[in-house]
């Protein structure tokens, strides 16, 4: 596994060029380019309406209309139906959760189905958050909302996906919570997942980044390193207005 | 006369009887169109038209094809369905977009022009449809007598409605429709074909109208306004029960049938506008609905 890893990990998961997506006659992204390996984890940051969210959604084909490029392991996706993307090996958390109230904590996690074949099994994945397994039988929005969270993420990880889009997922939880997110995402980068998190809270994402896209107005204004933190956080800061 | 406290038992369970029968068709109508509403968000005007092409159907089978009722029982439905499932790909698909008054009045329009074609076809005057010989016999109970054909209906509606209720509740296949009733964009995105589960959905939707029509004929003279006329009522019915609950359009739609039938026997004036009456009472008092959940 990890030599396999090993021989991959420059691989190009995801290559996005040149994205305009709109809403009706909106028009919200103005031609993003960005780009992710195998096991990387890179950010977009940016302010409320920079166009952070729209770009995951672009990516799972879930705004009105898109053109450009977005290329999933090589693939080309822009002509693609949402459904089809996803078995591309994509799992999509949104930032409102998307935890179905007609179902419970079961059925909801067992609903998305399989994109990969070596996602985590139900064992695992109660191992790994045991609130789930307690509440199994519970209805899925009757859940803290940090369990409804773990309960996001869970559906994903169920399915094998190896691609992740994570939006906001720390947002309103507390410390304690974000802690775990912190390492479930940290195992998931030891697994070799490539993650693209959409987050509020920066000193959530700096030290498990590799690179962060700075957002605004639909365009990426900034691209950032990890090593690079240090010398650009005076330009972040302006950015993001922290 | 068998009468208690001045009640005539046998005009009593008589009219439940009916009630019931009625409550039956009206609860087929009705989970079929809370389905449909439930994924597809339209307002399924041609519901009505669909059933009584089911009965037609079953008409046409006999007298044409040589197909029996129980075969009719089979086959009806899923051309029913295969109908439905090409009305949805070819025109309401296209506007599954727009405004909801277009679906409404699409479907109305496709009603009408059903309606049209076999009253010119065949006359608004209804066409019989004789009982299949299993089913001509009858049993008397201490109160009434109660024919074969009348327990089957109530028997076997109810059946396919309790199996359709478990499917859509207990299954995986019923988490996708439960699911893409709640957020159908968020359920493709993790890799399910909503479109497809959709027309799948509309044509099950309309078997059961078809369906419906089949087990109608023998009871109900087979004419075009069959379904105009109950249409109504089973929109009624949806409202009360609450739009989109499966199983509030099952108890509701049986539950107003008895009530009907009640009221025929001691209110006779009223049993046409009861179910209105009891659907105002309803909008006034829990505006969701008996089963729906509130917005």
């Amino acid at each position: 596994m990890n030599a396999m890893m090993n021989v991959q990990s420059h691989r190009e998961k995801l290559r996005i060029s040149d994205l305009h997506a709109f809403y009706g006659e909106s028009h919200i992204l103005h031609g993003i380019d960005l780009q992710v390996n195998q096991g990387e984890l890179v950010t977009l940051l940016g302010r409320n309406g920079s166009g952070r969210t729209t770009t995951l959604r672009a990516i799972m084909n879930m705004v009105g209309k898109r053109s450009g490029s977005i290329n999933i392991n090589g693939q080309e996706t822009i002509g693609m139906p949402s459904h089809k993307i996803a078995h591309l090996g994509l799992g999509y958390c949104p930032e409102e959760r998307g935890i179905f109230s007609s179902l419970n904590v079961e059925e909801n996690l067992m609903l998305p189905p399989n994109v990969r074949s070596d996602g985590m099994s139900l064992e695992e994945i109660y191992t790994m958050f045991p609130n789930l397994a307690e509440r199994r039988k519970s209805q899925g929005t009757r859940l803290s909302g940090g369990e409804q969270q773990m309960l996001a993420m869970a559906r994903i990880l169920r399915t094998g996906a190896n691609i992740l889009l994570l939006d906001e997922i720390t947002e309103g939880l507390a410390p304690v919570i974000v802690q775990k997110l912190a390492e479930v995402l940290t195992m998931l980068k030891e697994r070799g997942l490539t993650v693209v998190l959409v987050e509020q809270n920066f000193r959530f994402a700096a030290p498990i980044a590799d690179r962060h896209y700075v957002m605004e107005h639909g365009h990426v204004v900034e691209q950032v390193e990890a090593h690079e933190l240090k010398d650009k956080t005076e330009l972040l800061n302006t950015y993001l207005g922290v | 006369m068998a009468t208690i406290f001045g009640i005539n038992l046998f005009a009593l369970f008589g009219q439940l009887l009916v009630g019931l029968i009625n409550g039956s068709f009206y609860a087929l109508l009705a989970l079929g169109l809370a389905i449909i509403f439930g994924l597809l968000k339209i307002i399924n005007f041609s519901h009505g038209a669909l059933y009584m092409l089911g009965a037609f159907g079953a008409y046409l089978g006999l007298n044409y094809l040589g197909i029996d009722y129980w075969w009719a029982l089979v086959l009806v439905p899923i051309a029913v369905g295969a109908l439905g499932i090409l009305l949805e790909r070819t025109l309401i698909r296209p506007i599954a977009n727009e405004d909801h008054l277009y679906s409404l009045l699409l479907t109305f329009g496709i009603a009408l022009i059903l309606q049209g074609l076999f009253t010119h076809w065949f006359g608004s005057s209804g066409m019989p449809y004789a009982i299949p010989e299993e089913l001509k016999g009858g049993t008397r109970l201490p109160f009434m007598y109660l024919p074969d054909y009348r327990a089957w209906i109530i028997v076997f509606s109810l059946s396919v409605c309790a199996v359709t209720w478990y499917i859509i509740e207990k299954t995986k296949l019923g988490a996708y429709l439960r699911a893409g009733t709640e957020n159908p964009q968020l359920m493709q995105a993790f890799g399910i074909n909503v479109p497809l589960i959709v027309t799948l959905t509309y044509g099950f939707g309309v078997g059961l109208a078809g369906l419906a029509g089949v087990l109608a004929a023998p009871v109900y003279s087979v004419s075009p306004e069959m379904g105009s006329n109950i249409l109504i009522v089973v929109f009624a019915i949806v409202v009360i029960g609450g739009m989109g609950s499966i199983g509030g359009a099952i108890l509701t739609g049986l539950a107003m049938g008895v009530v009907e039938g009640l009221t025929k026997y001691f209110y006779p004036e009223a049993s046409t506008t009861v179910i209105f009456l009891v659907m105002v009472l309803v909008l006034l008092t829990k505006p969701a609905g008996l089963f729906g959940k509130e917005a």
